[in-house]
């Protein structure tokens, strides 16, 4: 197993190299401290490897070959929408003429850009139902502190006085993160013996102070909230607003639609649904999509057409301000654009179609292994739960490493809270029958292998680039920077 | 496996008598192991008030965190400074040397209403179902 | 079908084996009420040549930054990007990756998170920084959040030369909690006597931007002392090509530093995505927001790299974490690694001090015009801010029309009292002759 090289750019530095060449100076040079406060220069460089070009390529490509992802093979995470990056968007994103337009050039000289996003937001807000949308919200999480910031202003102008926001226990955990750094308290309602939002539960708990909902459709148990309606009406009932988690869109698109739904609000992951790359931990994008009583509220600046022409609006009495310093991560949302072009609508409608198919047809390959936490036909994904294994000594986490083995990537196993041992199975309309059946296969391998030998399970895994790793020796010792050996050597490899 | 010359809370903690109006207080084998390798604890300085089935530290393991519930009322007198360089002590000797607290308390009549030994068994098979 | 992995035909048997004749029985949990019954009402899909067509259309419509000079910066620069950069950035084992949460099959992406956090602890002088926040306004924001929940007080002061539009994020992210925002300074460099009225023990934090958002090279020694002595943070918003040559914030006392990493790697692409930066000391490492990256050993007892101290985070502590943030800006963190990995000790100088000279080479030959002044008029790195006798939308207008040359930021976009101000960045990209063009289509513009 020698064939580990964990490396650190940092361990391959070696004094004297250089991987890149500027142009020589051809304005006379001036000496620094003329130019510049003595104080205010550094005392030492900063500690940067030295590393010639192609070391610098072998190593960030031999980093690259550690990773499991899309292009490779299956990788299910659910609530992750981990479905084909298109590599069209990936060419169009970097054209120069877009992607080298400084933000603040004169609005007449990026009319061709401005337009894109314009248009852009008509088609999203078409696609989700909403009024208009912001384009701002550079991830998910931050459309969520957008919506929220949203329902307080609408509060704030309304005078109503209102406390708390209601989150369901089976929610993302940054929806109440969220609520909380916007300054409202977090009331959990817990889900229906079938998994959905218990509309008697919110009756509980809705009241005078109630400042909204957030609430995940389809919820994180991949069920469609059949009474979200409901909801919506008991929410507006003491003016309280609705907001949808939007992460999984991808299995509503030409089905239903968040705005025909009673919500007043709905964030949308570009990196989800609309195909655009993960990267690893992004970007993303998180646009909001919002109705029109939330519209004077909106961050600025908002990208307006008057007499053909496009400009950035500023002048809104009763905007929150900003939230991003710019318009939003341009480059991830002409990815989706993209996207979208290249579907139309019916395209779309044909994708979320796709995932539901896939996921059912996941689940029912497997439910005898892997029992569905809440029956039912679920729609772009399921959760299963692995309690059956504790007899065996094995966890969720154990399958899910064992399945690193087989050259597949695990299901997501940190949430929903609420099931235990979950094995969240999103597949996505990317994948054909056979790799499904081939993930189902894996799957009925290793529960057959849980059964006869837990060990091989417990101990996973076993073929990957490094072995199972000690978490919490890294958080008991934290090393979270290289650092050069005290004696002047160079840090060492494993 | 469960000392039978402890006091128990339903959110398992334990607390023994430890001389002169002082308790020792620390977490059970059975919430150390539910944890799994505790990697961080936040605890109370000396002089801090206790009180009964309030919350007074915090104790992390890798991907859970969980509040500790103060089984009397009383006064920190010390806090275990072994565990908080090594939480790891926890896991391996939860009812000797990975204690977590000394405090001074008002009245030890308080702990005839926590868990017996017996009813915090009962209470973990009942979870183990 | 376009990105779908099955054909119609296959589409019966996934049906069959599933158990339902109809796709639409799988969705029966979907009121009638609610179903869409038209079309999505957008234009058709196109294919694939008539979409880059439409892309192309679009960039024709724009100025072409190939050709066109650019000394537009404020916080989103215009520097070098080698070719390197985009080649790794475009692995597939890269871009498409998710959150390295199955750290197993992910170190090459924790690899690189973990270079990125020891660049910017390099850098910035501090003990440990994230693996990427959205942009430095979002950075700031969270920072003063951190700062006014370590020291338990709420008042921020908040230095002039802070990015206005980072100023008015403060607003969003921190209003909601009841922070109060105290504007300090004017617009040259920051004196701790102009903080003597307001800095007192309510204080929680002064947040400065270095260099300024108007060009000015702030001293933050003595400002640490101050805020320290009231038991406040010093909160910096650092820009990391200066601090190749500026002294690091960390080693002036800086408690949080945060700032912006796209002018390292990565295009200006209309201002997002970029990639904040978020670095503190150990005391304080709890309270970080977002994700961190630690070595550990694996089973075998070799090397291996994680995600670590989760449990600050959303999707553990949930309403108590130290943010909401879960993704991040982790390509763009790609580039500014590489880009670094490349430049090294002495490429990253080069860059710094030629933008430096550049920038001063140009405002010698500015400031003189007819009713042209420089304010600030203190030490500037490379960027600078004039005042002229037209105001700054009109000359950026002629110069474009006359020398194709974008001179700087209309400031009076920025600020209603700005309207005469032109914010001017210079990068090692400017040539000798685009800065001498430059000089003389102001002239004609100033006489
Ligand atoms: C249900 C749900 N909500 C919100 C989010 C947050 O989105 P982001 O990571 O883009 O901030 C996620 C992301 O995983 C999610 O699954």
């Amino acid at each position: 197993m020698k064939s580990r090289d964990l490396r650190l750019i940092y361990d391959r530095s070696a004094p004297g190299h250089e991987g890149y060449r500027l142009p020589d100076l051809d304005v006379p040079e001036q000496p620094l401290d003329r130019i510049l406060p003595k104080e205010a220069l550094r005392a030492e460089p900063p500690l940067l490897p030295e590393v010639s070009e192609p070391e610098v390529v072998r190593h960030y490509i031999r980093l690259s070959t550690l990773n499991h992802h899309v292009d490779k093979d299956t990788y299910p995470l659910g609530s992750c929408t981990m479905k084909y990056n298109p590599k069209l968007n990936e060419d169009l994103c970097r054209l120069p003429g877009l992607a080298g337009i400084h933000p603040m050039a004169p609005e007449e000289l990026a009319q061709g850009l401005l337009g894109l996003l314009h248009r852009f937001t008509g088609e999203l807000a078409e696609i989700v139902g909403m009024d208009t949308v912001s384009l701002h919200p550079a991830a998910g999480a931050q459309g969520e502190l957008l919506g929220i910031r949203l329902i307080r202003q609408y509060h704030d102008h309304r005078r109503n006085k209102k406390k708390t926001v209601i989150i369901p226990d089976s929610a993302h955990g940054t929806n109440p993160a969220t609520a909380r750094m916007v300054g409202y308290e977090t009331v959990e309602v817990r889900s229906k013996e079938d998994g959905r939002l218990d509309l008697g539960a919110l009756r509980e708990v809705v009241n005078e102070e109630t400042a909204g909902l957030m609430v995940t459709n389809p919820s994180t148990l991949g069920l469609f909230e059949s009474e979200i309606a409901e909801a919506s009406e008991l929410l507006h009932s003491v003016d309280g607003l609705v907001y949808m988690d939007g992460a999984n869109l991808n299995a509503m698109l030409g089905l239903t639609r968040p705005g025909d739904m009673g919500a007043d609000m709905v964030h949308i992951n570009l990196h989800k649904t609309f195909s655009t790359p993960h990267g690893g931990g992004g970007p993303g994008a998180g646009p909001l999509g919002i109705k029109a009583k939330l519209e004077p509220f909106l961050p600025v600046p908002v990208i307006v057409e008057r007499d053909g022409r496009y400009l950035l609006d500023s002048d809104r009495p009763h905007s929150i301000g900003r939230l991003h310093p710019y318009v939003g991560n341009v480059g991830v949302i002409l990815r989706a654009f993209a996207y979208i072009r290249s579907l139309g609508g019916d395209g779309l409608a044909r994708i979320s179609r796709g995932a539901i198919l896939n996921a059912n047809y996941l689940m029912k390959k497997i439910e005898e292994d892997y029992p569905v936490a809440k029956p039912g036909w679920c729609m772009h994904e399921f959760v299963s739960t692995l309690s059956w294994m504790r007899k065996q000594g094995v966890k969720n986490i154990d399958v899910a490493k064992r399945l690193l083995d087989h050259g597949v990537h695990a299901p997501t196993v940190s949430f929903p809270l609420i099931v235990p041992d979950c094995f969240m199975i999103e597949p996505t309309e990317s994948e054909s029958p056979t790799s499904l059946d081939r993930y189902a296969e894996i799957l009925r391998e290793i529960a057959r292998e849980v059964r006869e030998d837990p060990e091989t399970v417990k101990s996973a895994p076993h073929r990957t680039p490094v072995r199972r790793l000690d978490e919490a020796g890294a958080a008991r010792k934290l090393r979270v920077r290289w650092r050069p050996k005290p004696d002047g050597e160079r840090g060492s490899n494993d | 496996m469960i000392p039978k010359d402890c006091r128990y809370t339903k959110e398992h903690e334990w607390v023994r008598l430890d001389g002169d109006g002082h308790v020792k207080i620390g977490i059970t084998d059975f919430a150390q192991d539910q944890l799994g390798d505790i990697v961080f604890i936040e605890l109370p300085e000396p002089g801090a008030k206790l009180t009964q089935h309030q919350p007074f530290g915090t104790l992390e393991a890798v991907k859970t965190v969980s509040d500790l519930y103060s089984p009397v009322d009383g006064e920190v007198a010390e806090a275990n400074q072994a565990v908080q360089e090594d939480p790891g002590v926890i896991n391996k000797a939860p009812y000797e040397d990975g204690w977590l607290l000394r405090a001074k308390i008002e009245d030890t009549a308080q702990l005839d209403n926590l868990l017996t030994p017996e009813q915090y068994e009962e209470q973990i098979k009942e979870m183990e179902g | 079908m376009l990105y779908v992995g099955h054909t119609p035909q296959e589409e019966e048997h996934l049906l069959r084996t599933i158990g339902v004749k109809r796709f639409e029985d799988l969705i029966a949990s979907i009121p009638e009420s609610m179903r869409l019954k038209k079309p999505i009402a957008i234009p058709a899909g196109e294919s694939e040549i008539e979409v880059r067509r439409l892309f192309q259309e679009s960039e024709r419509r724009n100025y072409d930054p190939r050709v066109v000079p650019s000394f537009l910066g404020g916080g989103i620069y215009d520097h070098v990007i080698p070719s390197v950069v985009n080649h790794i950035q475009l692995r597939s084992e890269f871009y498409t990756a998710y959150t390295p949460y199955q750290a197993e099959v992910a170190q090459g992406t924790l690899m690189t998170i973990f270079e990125f956090q020891t660049m910017i602890c390099e850098l910035t002088g501090m003990e440990v920084a994230n693996a990427s926040m959205y942009d430095a306004g979002s950075a700031a924001a969270e920072a003063v959040l951190l700062a006014s929940g370590a020291t338990g007080r709420r008042r921020i002061l908040v230095a002039r030369s802070l990015h206005p539009h980072h100023r008015a994020i403060l607003e969003t992210y921190g209003r909601p909690s009841g922070l109060e925002f105290v504007d300090v300074g004017g617009e040259e460099a920051l004196t701790p006597d102009e903080l003597r009225d307001v800095l007192d023990g309510e204080t929680a934090a002064l947040l400065v931007q270095q260099p300024s958002y108007l060009g000015a090279v702030e001293s933050l020694g003595p400002l640490a002392d101050a805020v320290h002595d009231q038991g406040g943070l010093l909160v910096v918003s650092a820009d990391p090509v200066p601090l190749a040559l500026l002294e690091a914030p960390g080693k002036q006392g800086a408690d949080v530093v945060v700032g912006e990493g796209q002018s390292l790697g990565n295009p200006p692409s209309y201002g997002g995505p970029a990639a904040g930066f978020f670095a503190t000391t150990m005391k304080l490492v709890r309270r970080l927001p977002g994700r961190l990256v630690g070595e550990t050993v694996d089973a075998d007892g070799r090397r291996g790299f994680v995600l670590t101290l989760q449990t600050r985070e959303q999707h553990i502590r949930r309403e108590k974490a130290t943010s909401n943030i879960c993704t991040n800006n982790n390509l763009i963190a790609l580039g500014f690694t590489v880009t670094l990995a490349l430049l090294g000790p002495r490429g990253l100088r080069k860059m710094a001090e030629q933008s430096l000279q550049k920038a001063h080479y140009l405002e010698e030959r500015l400031a003189p015009l007819p009713g042209i002044r420089r304010q600030p008029e203190g030490a500037f790195f490379r960027e600078f801010c004039l005042r002229l006798p037209v105001p700054a939308s009109e000359a950026i207008a002629k110069i474009y029309a006359e020398a194709g040359i974008l001179a700087g930021i209309d400031l009076g976009r920025v600020h209603r009292d700005w309207q005469d101000r032109l914010l001017v960045a210079v990068t090692e990209k400017r040539t000798r002759e685009e800065l001498d063009a430059y000089v003389e289509a102001m002239r004609r513009v100033v006489s």
